[in-house]
């Protein structure tokens, strides 16, 4: 009886066009009840769009959707949710200011009162373990909580199709754990699940069958319990995968950069703030900084960089040299460059030209200033240069930088720092939503700027990344850092524990006795 | 003081406060809704000419306020355009609203100087309120009664309705609401709307309520106080009431200082001045109390990008 | 017919200069169509305000003295704006710089020497620029809307006008009438065309334009500037104070709309009365729009308005028009320039192919 029920979900030849790029080309898969199914691709594969169309959100410009055999329109995301769809999204659109029933009550179409409303959240959260405060403010929540209310948020209309849209990103391993209980809890209860990833040891963990997408294109549709990730991997980035070349046999110089007991207050923003932090990077090291999001992350590389400082000289030297109470500027001509994690409005001007970004953080190291005038021929020069070496798809300087692909103006924004031979670079998410070639492009520059004797900090959240890409790795949770340790002898279970807050033999010490 | 002129004092500063708080309590649905709209002096001054032309020619003031607030509201429609559909810069579209306004209010308001019309005054029976303290409860213009109804109404819509909910909703996060499936630029349109059909009615309260002659510029900078008491407010509807009234007393102190001719020993121009620079002193104590985040809606006055 | 828009790739530099001269062609067209709907002869309204005052020699002189406050004004403004502070109290700066220039004018009129002007010139932007302070304050202190605080100022500024000229500086020869005495010789504006009114304010006008240009699109100041209006996180991390810029910002702004006003002092008006706030502090925000922020733009963009102010005050004698019409012209070009900005960053295409905009 089972291979006669009809797919859940049936995508025919779904085709959708942008000006001048094709989103999805001709891609058709099915989902079966209470499947888990992974759809997976590289950022930029389509995977977001086709959700999206499936969602209601877009429509597609050719090709059907099939709901339980039969063909449907999705005009809107509430006729979406009429069928049985549900969606998390990997952005959350929650309501900071609002409460997690109000919250909740925003994304039911139907008018429930606020009494049965709650008795019905409640109920929910007891069934799948997803435990909140219905009447705590959403701002006051951690991150994974905050996927916790839109999970419940899409359980009680009782879905037949839940869509997870990248949904570990910003959690830690063990919170990777719990989700995957309840998602099996649910496929088991005949709700199928549209899994997308790009992760691939969570897809052979979690999904029963995965579609590969690459361009636009399906690629393939898997067993990935059968497949190998590598196997995988070459699917959804097409050529042969390029390791990260280190030069063998590297040794470190002396300590370059020192940083002591670092703290900031806590600023007007939600960011956690620096606490007590203490690393040393030696000429030619990487040191990777692991952590879920919003643990001091931004607040550690704003401190770095000189955007927060204090007057404690001496919390951070250089070569011996104390630069913590220093602005921006002088740090940057004392060798110190830095990379924010927000690309657009932080790191460049979204509506200045890549010539004018440059003047942004090369104009003292590289002399574009005479005067108080600014030698935009300079700029040009250095701009052009970035391009050429970092392949960075643009006209030309003049370019707007909010005209460039996001993986674009961050190779650009590296190339920025990277050419201005920084004695020390500190990177947050060198390489977030750029694709496989870029990334990899990025990565080998971060090695060769280290090669030849910087030190540098990589804060990321990607631990396949930080695992490849650097010597020494500490991990940060609510401000504090754990002591650095080499990459080859920390576990991916240890990383783990220590995001959630675990600290052994540290947190200890900070008691005191 | 006597009671007899403390409460002429209350009924003169609960009128002073009315066409402010009317028009605040719009502008706090609309900044609720995430717009900044600058354009209340303009849209009161709009709502302030078509009130008296409508007294003027009818003699009926239910008339003469439904007119104002639909002229209000009218040209609150020209902002809503220009910055929900065409996502235009919302502070210079709401400057350049308050200009227009003026340029209207003077333009059609000149045919009317030197012509008085009446006072919209109490509708109760006058034996209701023969004891003072009477006056105080059954002594007021119908203007007055609206107002306090509609803090209680904007109240009880932004907290209590599911609409109030989505309006809030938008207000916060604009691209979560969208991607939910509200409609962020028709609630932001009925938001305005809503803020421009105050304004009007506000404007209405200066023939109607306050000064029964026409005056260019007659509102006198009254709707660029309303929109400095919302963010004293902090956006909440009955510490608008309270902080309206604050500015009515401060009013009041100008009205009687001049027209009992002795203005102390400050010249009465401080006396002008006074509720604009109470306006700056209320708005650097509200800063010096609120502790590093604010209580302004999130998107407030940032245009809606949905296509990111 | 349908249409969709479609974003460009680049704002497009045609578009932003061409579109300014758009809004004052609709602006005439609807103009017209309005006024002669409302009752007016729309046509001859349209014809006094706009092409008389550039048809008529005789009123040359008229745009060269009225467009040269308003460009100094809105230089200083614009460069507020790219800032993204938005001072809005312009009046205000302007009538402390005239009262600032008074002062002075009233403490040296027993004296004489060229070093009067100079002195009456550097208190009025002085004055301007003590108007702004605290808006600035405010702002970088404290996190308070300068958009409120410096227009509030402005109605002080204009009560401690009145309450000056009605008291302590009262000409006590003036007939009772609330303005101050004549300034003398040496505290007036020299002409610089004989037979003419066109004073010394029109070249420092142009100089003050071209000198602001020059510093907005060549230095590291203007730069600051910038990037602190387009992304204020971008300019700390660029090592920019946004404190530091919303203060040179305001004091710059303050400076100039102070200036604007003792040139006006000692200018065309020659003494203090009642009557001097003339709305230049309001009507250069417009200038400053209609400029596109440039300050090169907002030469032209001061001459357009001038011209609508002196076409107005012709309109006015000659087609009975309301001087309140002025104000319906000039904000309709400020409607019609905000709506038209889209096509700066979008291109309108006709046709019905549904091709949304990239996700």
């Amino acid at each position: 009886m089972e291979n006669t029920r009809p797919n859940r979900l049936e995508l025919i030849g779904i085709t959708k066009q942008f000006p001048g790029v094709l989103a999805n080309d001709n891609v058709s898969f099915a989902v079966k009840p209470g499947e888990i199914h992974a759809l997976l691709g590289e950022n930029g594969a389509g995977k977001s769009t086709l959700v999206k169309m499936i969602y209601g959100i877009m429509q597609p410009n050719a090709g059907e959707i099939r709901w339980n055999g039969e063909t449907v329109v999705v005009p809107n995301p509430k006729a979406a949710r009429k069928l049985g769809i549900g969606m998390v999204f990997q952005h959350f659109s929650l309501f900071e200011a609002l409460t997690v029933l109000e919250n909740i009550a925003l994304g039911m179409d139907a008018k429930i009162p606020a009494r049965e409303l709650e008795a019905r959240i409640r109920d929910v959260m007891r069934t799948y373990g997803l435990l909140l405060d219905p009447h705590r403010t959403v701002a006051t929540l951690s991150v994974g909580e905050r996927q916790r209310i839109e999970i419940v948020r899409a359980l009680l209309l009782n879905p037949k199709l839940l869509i997870m849209d990248e949904p570990t990103s910003v959690l830690t391993p063990q919170e990777v754990e719990q989700l995957f209980t309840v998602l099996r809890q649910l496929a088991s209860e005949g709700c199928s699940i549209l899994y997308i990833s790009h992760k691939l040891h969570e897809i052979k963990a979690l999904c029963d069958t995965a579609t590969i997408l690459r361009g636009g294109k399906k690629v393939d549709t898997c067993d990935p319990r059968i497949e190998t990730s590598r196997s995988m991997a070459e699917k959804m980035i097409g050529s042969g995968l390029k390791d990260i070349v280190k030069p063998e046999g590297r040794r470190f110089g002396d300590a370059k950069l020192v940083v002591d007991t670092l703290s900031t207050r806590k600023s007007g923003h939600f960011d956690v703030p620096v606490d007590r932090v203490s690393f040393t990077v030696r000429a030619g090291e990487i040191l990777g900084i692991a952590g879920v999001a919003g643990n001091g992350q931004n607040a550690l590389l704003d401190a770095l960089s000189g955007e927060i400082h204090g007057d404690d000289r001496n919390a951070i030297t250089i070569d011996g040299r104390g630069i913590g109470h220093l602005d921006t500027t002088e740090r940057r001509k004392q060798g110190l460059c830095a990379v924010p994690e927000e690309r657009n409005g932080h790191a460049a001007v979204g509506d200045f030209s890549l010539a004018e970004n440059s003047v942004l953080t090369a104009r003292d190291r590289l002399g574009m200033v005479m005067l108080g005038l600014i030698n935009s021929g300079a700029a040009k020069t250095y701009t052009g240069k970035v391009i050429a070496d970092f392949a960075v798809k643009a006209l030309g300087p003049g370019s707007t930088a909010g005209s460039l692909s996001g993986g674009n103006l961050q190779k650009y924004i590296m190339g920025r720092e990277i050419l201005q031979k920084p004695s020390v670079l500190v990177v947050s998410q060198p390489t977030w939503g750029v694709d496989a070639g870029a990334a990899a492009a990025i990565h080998q520059a971060l090695v060769d700027l280290a090669a030849a004797g910087s030190a540098i900090v990589v804060i990321s959240q990607d631990l396949d990344e930080l695992r490849a890409l650097c010597d020494t790795l500490a991990v940060i949770n609510m401000g504090r850092l754990s002591a650095a340790r080499p990459v080859k002898d920390i576990s991916i279970e240890e990383i783990g524990l220590l995001m959630g807050g675990v600290h052994g033999g540290e947190e200890r010490d900070a008691v005191p006795a | 003081m006597s009671t007899e002129l403390l409460i002429a004092v209350i009924i003169t500063l609960i009128g002073a406060s009315t066409p402010i708080l009317i028009a605040a309590l719009g502008e706090l649905v609309v900044e609720k809704s995430g717009v900044l709209n600058l354009g209340v002096e303009g849209m009161m001054l709009i709502g302030a000419v078509v009130a008296f032309a409508v007294t003027f020619a009818t003699g009926n003031h239910w008339l003469a306020i439904l007119c104002a607030a639909i002229a209000g509201s009218a040209s609150s429609m020209i902002f809503a355009f220009l910055t929900l559909t065409l996502s235009a810069n919302q502070v210079a579209t709401g400057l350049a609203l308050t200009i227009f306004g003026t340029g209207f209010s003077a333009l059609f308001g000149q045919a009317y100087t030197g012509k008085p019309i009446e006072l919209f005054r109490s509708v109760f029976p006058a034996e209701l309120a023969t004891h003072p303290v009477w006056r105080l409860v059954f002594g007021h213009s119908p203007l007055v009664y609206f107002s306090l109804i509609m803090v209680v109404a904007v109240w009880f819509f932004l907290k209590k309705t599911r609409t109030g909910l989505i309006l809030r909703a938008v207000g916060e996060n604009d691209l979560s609401a969208h991607s939910i499936g509200y409609s962020v630029v028709l609630t932001r349109y009925a938001a305005v709307a809503f803020g421009g059909a105050m304004a009007g009615i506000a404007g209405s309260c200066f023939p109607l309520l306050l000064t029964p002659q026409w005056a260019e510029r007659l509102t006198a900078g009254r709707g660029w106080i309303a929109l400095a008491l919302v963010v004293f407010a902090a956006w909440r509807p009955f510490r608008l009431l309270a902080g309206a009234y604050l500015f009515g007393l401060v009013m009041t102190i100008e009205l009687y200082t001049k027209a009992s001719g002795s203005t102390g020993f400050l010249p009465s121009e401080f006396w002008a001045a006074l509720p604009y620079i109470a306006t700056i002193v209320v708005l650097v104590l509200i800063s010096l109390r609120r502790s590093g985040q604010s209580a302004a809606p999130a998107c407030l006055g940032k245009p809606f990008m949905p296509a990111q | 017919m349908q249409f969709r828009l479609e974003k460009r790739p680049e704002p497009s530099k045609a578009m932003l200069y061409l579109t300014p001269v758009g809004a004052v062609l609709a602006t005439a067209l609807v103009g017209a169509i309005v006024f002669s709907l409302i009752g007016y002869n729309g046509l001859g309204a349209v014809r006094e305000i706009f092409l008389t005052p550039l048809l008529n020699p005789l009123k040359w002189q008229d745009l060269a003295v009225k467009s040269a406050p308003l460009i100094i004004i809105a230089v200083g403004l614009s460069i507020g704006y790219r800032a993204n502070v938005w001072n809005i109290g312009a009046e205000g700066q302007y009538v402390l710089g005239g009262l600032a220039g008074t002062g002075i004018a009233l403490l040296t009129r027993d004296m004489s020497g060229p070093w009067i002007l100079p002195l009456m010139i550097g208190g009025g932007v002085l004055g301007g620029m003590a108007w702004a302070v605290l808006p600035a304050l405010l702002r970088t202190r404290l996190q308070v809307n300068e958009i409120l605080t410096s227009l509030m100022l402005t109605y002080v500024a204009i009560q401690l006008l009145n309450y000056l000229v009605i008291g302590p500086w009262k000409d006590p020869m003036g007939f009772g009438f609330p303005q101050t005495r004549m300034f003398t010789a040496d505290q007036m504006l020299p002409t610089i065309i004989p037979r003419t009114i066109v004073h010394l304010g029109v070249p420092i006008a142009l100089v003050v334009a071209v000198a602001a240009w020059f510093m907005m699109s060549r230095s590291v100041f203007g730069y600051q500037v910038k990037v602190v209006g387009a992304a204020p996180d971008a300019a700390r991390y660029g090592g920019f104070s946004v404190n530091r810029t919303i203060w040179l910002a305001l004091l710059t702004s303050g400076a100039l709309a102070g200036l604007a006003g003792v040139l006006e002092a000692a200018g065309p008006f020659g003494r203090m009365v009642p009557s001097f706030p003339t709305n230049y502090g309001f009507t250069a925000i417009i200038v400053a729009f209609l400029g596109r922020l440039n300050p090169l733009g907002i030469i032209f963009a001061g001459l357009a308005m001038a011209i609508a102010v002196v076409g107005g005050e012709v309109a006015q004698t000659t087609i009975k028009l309301p001087a309140a019409a002025v104000g319906i012209f000039q904000s309709m070009m400020l409607f019609f320039l905000l709506a038209s900005d889209l096509l700066v960053r979008y291109r309108v295409r006709f046709g019905d192919r549904t091709v949304e905009a990239r996700a």
